[in-house]
């Protein structure tokens, strides 16, 4: 390669061969691309499917909140990850819609699964919408603080007003939620369900990757590392902070009504501060800008935790916060940047161009 | 009518006047070059000029319209790009992804979810990069380019928009010589379709490639004119020229 290096810049006064050219970028990326992400996917994908099958039936029900907090982790993911988008209130979204479903189940007897989680995507995508508009939508680009305050304190007010409010349960929240329903069969906890929630994040995955590898992934990077720079492009990078905290907005909503459902109450904490914070050391410690790392990292911290608080019973939030800040010291890219270079974790972006001249000697 | 017309250009920084009624005229297809000491306020009218910074008082027209209120995404999407005097590219990126992404930036929403563009502008990607001789590197990251190389990666994102108007602030600072004598080689061709407003300490290199000179000192515009005419002229070599 080095060679040809030398030859295009030997030539560059004259014309250039391009196919030559083309030949060797090509080349050089081949030798770029090892795939381990798709190896990491897989390997989770598999363990998820088998976990019930080797896991007591307490430690499924474990299991499957651990998979409705990984749904969550991705829409912070989203939104922090990949634009650049300090969000200290992504519980807004997930406990809001959690509150919204609980409402429907409690009032309106509403349970039926196919209303029950497009109404909580939909209150997550509206509050988001609201929030996202008035912090995000300025003629000119708000500031980090201004961002991360906004969320943190539309998070901080909904946990007041939720215990306030005697409607909503106050203190207690919302107890006993019916199960949700599909015909004439109740999701309770247990095998059922895990794999509902799982089949559920499969998908958003899916769907998160395809948007995130998109030449729309593109401008997100672009966001991401120089929002002025992009705008100068002629980019509407308000908009696309908008819609990327929208989209995330909804995934938190969906997270959430799966959540009050599999809990079988919600309560203010779940709009609040701890929760919002959660869902990011998620994603810190996991990995940010990797959809894959948010689900590892919510694995991980949860299951530290649980077997921490079973086995250090009194000191285990400092055994856990010491090894966060270690992680974060030390992997400020997260575990997942133990296997995963840079390179593969930034990835191309929109489907590969044609090689051309492929069948040239 | 000249392609870009900025007049009676104030801005103030608090007690600090760094322009004081600074003027600017560039025709079409013209490389216009801005000179001046440093701290005459050249990079300042650049940034009021690209949307950067808003002047205190003044107009700014590009192509018969008052864009004096437009911010930077308005100002791209009329025709005008900018190169930002510290360079940045996205260093994470690939060169490849560097240049799509300043291609696409005007691509709708739904073209941009569907990765629908791309096949397009793949052709328009690898003209930039061969034309910049970059081509090579297309997919490399580009923290990976020497200082030189990123200044043309960056030439070549604020020329992928086909802008009608590109301003470089400084774009050989940090240049070896021979990065600037082909990097005046590289500015050659876009003249066809593209005027230029260039800030430069480099004498040498802005009157080996632009036609007119605006010499700014101390906020004001000390004259303007062809190269020949400022080179003659007697106060800009009292001034300038002589201490430089």
């Amino acid at each position: 390669m080095g060679a040809a290096k030398q030859a295009v810049h030997a030539d560059a006064g004259g014309e250039i061969d391009v196919s030559v050219v083309e030949r060797t970028a090509a080349a050089g990326r081949a030798t770029a691309e090892r795939k381990i992400l798709p190896i990491v996917e897989g390997v989770v994908l598999v363990a998820a499917l088998l976990a019930p099958l080797v896991l007591q039936d307490y430690l499924t029900v474990f299991a499957t909140r651990v998979i409705i907090l990984a749904l969550f982790a991705l829409s912070f993911d989203l939104v922090w990850g990949y634009a650049g988008i300090m969000s200290f209130g992504q519980a807004l979204f997930f406990g809001s819609a959690g509150y919204g479903v609980a409402l429907l189940a409690r009032d309106l007897d509403i349970t039926n699964i196919f209303l029950v989680l497009p109404a909580g995507t939909l209150i997550g995508l509206t509050f988001a919408l609201l929030l996202g508009g008035f912090l995000l939508l300025g003629r000119h680009p708000s500031s980090v603080i201004f961002v991360s305050l906004g969320t943190l304190t539309g998070s901080y007010a909904a946990d007041r007003l939720a215990r306030g409010w005697y409607y909503l349960g106050g203190q207690n929240g919302i107890p006993s939620i019916a199960p949700m329903s599909l015909g004439g069969y109740d999701f309770t906890e247990g095998p059922a369900f895990y794999y509902l929630v799982l089949g559920i994040l499969v998908v958003v995955y899916l769907l998160c990757r395809f948007l995130v590898r998109s030449q729309f992934g593109l401008a997100l990077a672009g966001l991401r590392e120089n929002e002025q720079r992009i705008a100068f492009f002629g980019y509407k990078a308000q908009h696309l902070k908008a819609i990327i905290f929208t989209i995330g907005g909804a995934i938190a909503g969906l997270a959430g009504s799966l959540y009050a459902f599999h809990e079988g109450f919600v309560w203010p904490n779940m709009v609040g501060v701890v929760v919002s914070t959660q869902v990011v050391l998620y994603v810190l410690f996991g990995g940010s800008g990797t959809l894959i790392g948010a689900v590892i990292g919510t694995v991980i911290v949860e299951g530290v935790s649980f077997w921490l608080s079973d086995n250090y019973r009194d000191i285990w939030p400092i055994i856990l916060g010491l090894l966060l800040l270690l992680v974060i010291l030390f992997r400020p890219l997260g575990l997942i940047s133990f296997v995963l270079g840079e390179r593969e974790r930034v990835g191309s972006f929109g489907a590969k161009p044609k090689e051309k001249r492929n069948a040239a000697p | 009518m000249p392609l870009l017309e900025a007049a009676g250009i104030k801005k103030v920084f608090g007690k600090l006047t760094a322009l004081d009624g600074a003027a600017l005229t560039v025709g079409e297809n013209e490389f216009h070059g801005l000179i001046g000491p440093n701290g005459s306020g050249k990079s300042t009218l650049m940034k009021c000029i690209a949307g950067a910074e808003v002047p205190t008082q003044g107009k700014v027209s590009f192509v018969n319209t008052d864009i004096t209120a437009f911010t930077p995404t308005e100002r791209a999407r009329a025709g005008m790009s900018l190169k930002f005097q510290i360079t940045s590219v996205l260093p994470t990126l690939t060169l490849y992804d560097n240049i799509l992404l300043a291609l696409q930036a005007q691509c709708s929403l739904l073209d941009l979810v569907f990765s629908r563009t791309r096949g397009l502008l793949h052709d328009q990607v690898m003209t930039m990069l061969t034309q910049f001789r970059l081509a090579d590197r297309a997919f490399d990251a580009a923290a990976a380019l020497s200082h030189g190389q990123q200044q043309w990666l960056e030439i070549a994102m604020a020329l992928a928009g086909k802008p009608k108007l590109l301003l470089l602030d400084e774009p050989t600072g940090g240049m070896s010589l021979e990065e600037r004598r082909v990097t005046g080689e590289l500015l050659q061709p876009i003249k066809q379709h593209c005027s230029l407003v260039i800030v430069e300490h480099d004498l040498d290199f802005i009157r080996d490639i632009c036609d007119r000179l605006t010499v700014i000192d101390q906020g004001k515009v000390l004259a303007s004119g062809t190269v020949s005419e400022i080179q003659a002229n007697k106060s800009v070599q009292e001034i300038y020229l002589r201490r430089a």
